[in-house]
């Protein structure tokens, strides 16, 4: 087992070191910084809702994660592929999984940094007045949660094509939908049409509801296993998509 | 160590690889030949574990590369077409990743690394980032990748490719000295390459084995091999035609000089052509020829190589 474990830390290492040195992993952090700033204070209106929380703050992560978690996780195996170091990854003796999850860890590490690097707005919210931690601790693992799954879906499009820009732009398509189709004003669109069976069955299946309901403080076990099944579930496509372009 | 049984890859409806079957032990230095698109890449690459294969099997010392593919994997190093590196980082660093990808630890590990940086001439390199090497110098750091780990088995896919005439013997040397207790398969276009280094040679035409043999016999089969050149001064051709057809164990005897007098006399049987050759001086001799050359042609095998594969553009014939 720690054999296991450590094959996939070396390719998480060894990938984590080759996006440190390129300047992904730093403008991902930055722009997300920035943005995620932006939006809290000039759009989401913090000062003015008068309230302790950061609502304002973990409700434009969906949006910011749309863009940003497909531009970093697309080089993970389009690049490979271009340059042909996947011949080298998949001789080397470890199995296709130890290699899908090493590399899911190493980008996981860069979102989880980026998100520790908010903390000043954990200390002002906690300055001017007193928030429940429970909740917000609760909005940052469902924040953690979101940018995994996104970071999936770009792992499975980035091993459909050895063009990083297919990549991008196939993982933002996807991660969009996931978004849109729970999205109440495209619920209230689609409410006007489809039984309200058929919209809430839509409804499930996107990353807004569960995100959503993590935010308000809620752990509820479907959420987390929605995540947990929304990640597996690209990893294991990266997985049959690695396989079948090697079958031939 | 090797055994390859059987093996046939399918692209699509066209067969890469069609039915290849070899062997090799620890020892033994097998060249692989082909012309481009033969499929000795695709073979490496199932031999490797990375393709695995439509049919047949490859077992890497107890292991069949499908059933067990780690341990299997932990016993070859692999030098795929072209040397791709991870560019991003330093010599040192891409080492350092495979050593630990394979379980290499602490000393074990550092120990190794600088032993495939000495073997490999990258001293001057070592803290480089790959992107800016020469392509020598990124070829030897792959090279050095595939060593480390000291396998049994080794793969290089065309390992000399790209390298200048000095790197080039360097490498045969490597490839020489580490077969003496590796099993080693290399590919390489250069059939010099091949008389230098293997002790074994297979020559695969569109996916299949066309001859396999040491490199010797496989030059006995070049068209030619074996004919003894006569050259007698002062003498006509046609006359020393007519005294060389009386020679038993010739199979035909060809002017290609009048004056001065140059023959060849092509045996029935290659392994004649030293006793013919012997007979020719002995008549040399009795005649009073001015013999002023005889000597037997080896056999190229430039000419075997191009005599049973066809060019690329030839048409190819549906199994």
């Amino acid at each position: 087992m720690k054999g296991y474990l450590g094959s996939i830390c070396s390719v998480a290492k060894r990938e984590l070191a080759g996006t440190v040195s390129s300047p992904v992993a730093f403008v991902f952090v930055v722009i997300f910084l920035l943005l995620a700033a932006f939006f809290t204070f000039m759009i989401g209106g913090f000062f003015e809702r008068g309230q302790a929380s950061l609502l304002s703050f973990f409700g434009w992560h969906p949006w910011l994660y749309l863009f940003l978690v497909p531009a970093v996780g697309m080089r993970m195996w389009a690049e490979e592929r271009r340059s042909g170091t996947i011949e080298l990854l998949l001789t080397l003796p470890l199995t296709t999984w130890q290699a899908i999850f090493g590399k899911f860890a190493a980008y996981l590490v860069i979102i989880a940094a980026a998100l520790l690097l908010t903390f000043p707005v954990w200390i002002t919210v906690n300055f001017l007045g007193s928030p429940d931690n429970g909740v917000i601790l609760a909005g940052y693992l469902g924040s953690l949660l979101l940018g995994a799954s996104y970071l999936a879906v770009s792992s499975f499009t980035s091993s459909l094509t050895r063009n990083q820009v297919v990549s991008l732009i196939l993982s933002v398509v996807i991660c969009f939908f996931l978004i849109l189709c729970g999205w109440p004003p495209v619920l209230n669109l689609l409410d006007r049409v489809l039984s309200p069976a058929v919209v809430e069955f839509v409804a499930a299946f996107s990353v807004m509801t569960h995100f959503e309901s993590i935010q308000r403080g809620v752990l509820d076990i479907r959420d987390l296993a929605f995540f947990a099944s929304l990640i597996l579930f690209f990893l294991f496509a990266t997985h049959a998509v690695l396989r079948a372009r090697r079958a031939g | 160590m090797i055994k390859v049984s059987n093996l046939r890859k399918h692209f699509g409806t066209k067969a890469a690889v069609d039915g290849v079957s070899f062997g090799l032990e620890k020892g033994e230095i097998l060249g692989f030949l082909g012309p481009n698109g033969a499929g000795k890449s695709t073979t490496m690459r199932i031999v490797t574990g990375f393709l695995p294969p439509t049919a047949g099997e490859v077992r890497i010392g107890q292991f069949d590369v499908e059933d067990h593919p780690v341990e299997a994997k932990r016993l070859i190093g692999y030098l795929p077409e072209n040397a791709p590196c991870y560019s991003d980082m330093t010599v040192r660093g891409f080492l350092r990743f495979c050593g630990e990808a394979r379980g290499l630890q602490g000393t074990a590990l550092g120990g190794a690394v600088d032993r495939a940086i000495a073997t490999c001439f990258l001293e001057p390199v070592v803290h480089q980032n790959i992107d800016t090497l020469s392509k020598g110098y990124r070829h030897r750091t792959c090279l050095a990748q595939a060593i480390l780990h000291d396998p049994p088995v080794l793969v290089l896919d065309e390992p000399t490719d790209g390298l200048d005439p000095n790197q080039k013997h360097e490498v045969r040397a490597l490839i020489r000295r580490m077969g003496r207790d590796k099993a080693i398969v290399f590919s390489t276009h250069i059939l010099e390459e091949v008389e230098a280094v293997c002790t074994r040679a297979i020559i695969i035409d569109r996916g299949r084995i066309v001859a396999n043999g040491t490199p010797e016999e496989l030059k006995q089969r070049a068209p030619g091999a074996g004919a003894v050149v006569v050259r007698v001064a002062g003498a006509r051709g046609s006359v020393l035609k007519a005294v060389l057809e009386r020679l038993d164990g010739r199979a035909g005897v060809v002017v290609v000089e009048e004056t001065p007098a140059v023959l060849r006399v092509l045996p029935n049987d290659s392994a004649e052509a030293h006793r013919i050759a012997g007979r020719i001086h002995e008549i040399s001799i009795r005649e009073k020829w001015m013999l002023e050359e005889l000597r037997v042609e080896d056999g190229r095998l430039d000419d075997v190589f191009r005599s049973i594969t066809l060019p690329d553009s030839a048409p190819r014939q549906e199994p």
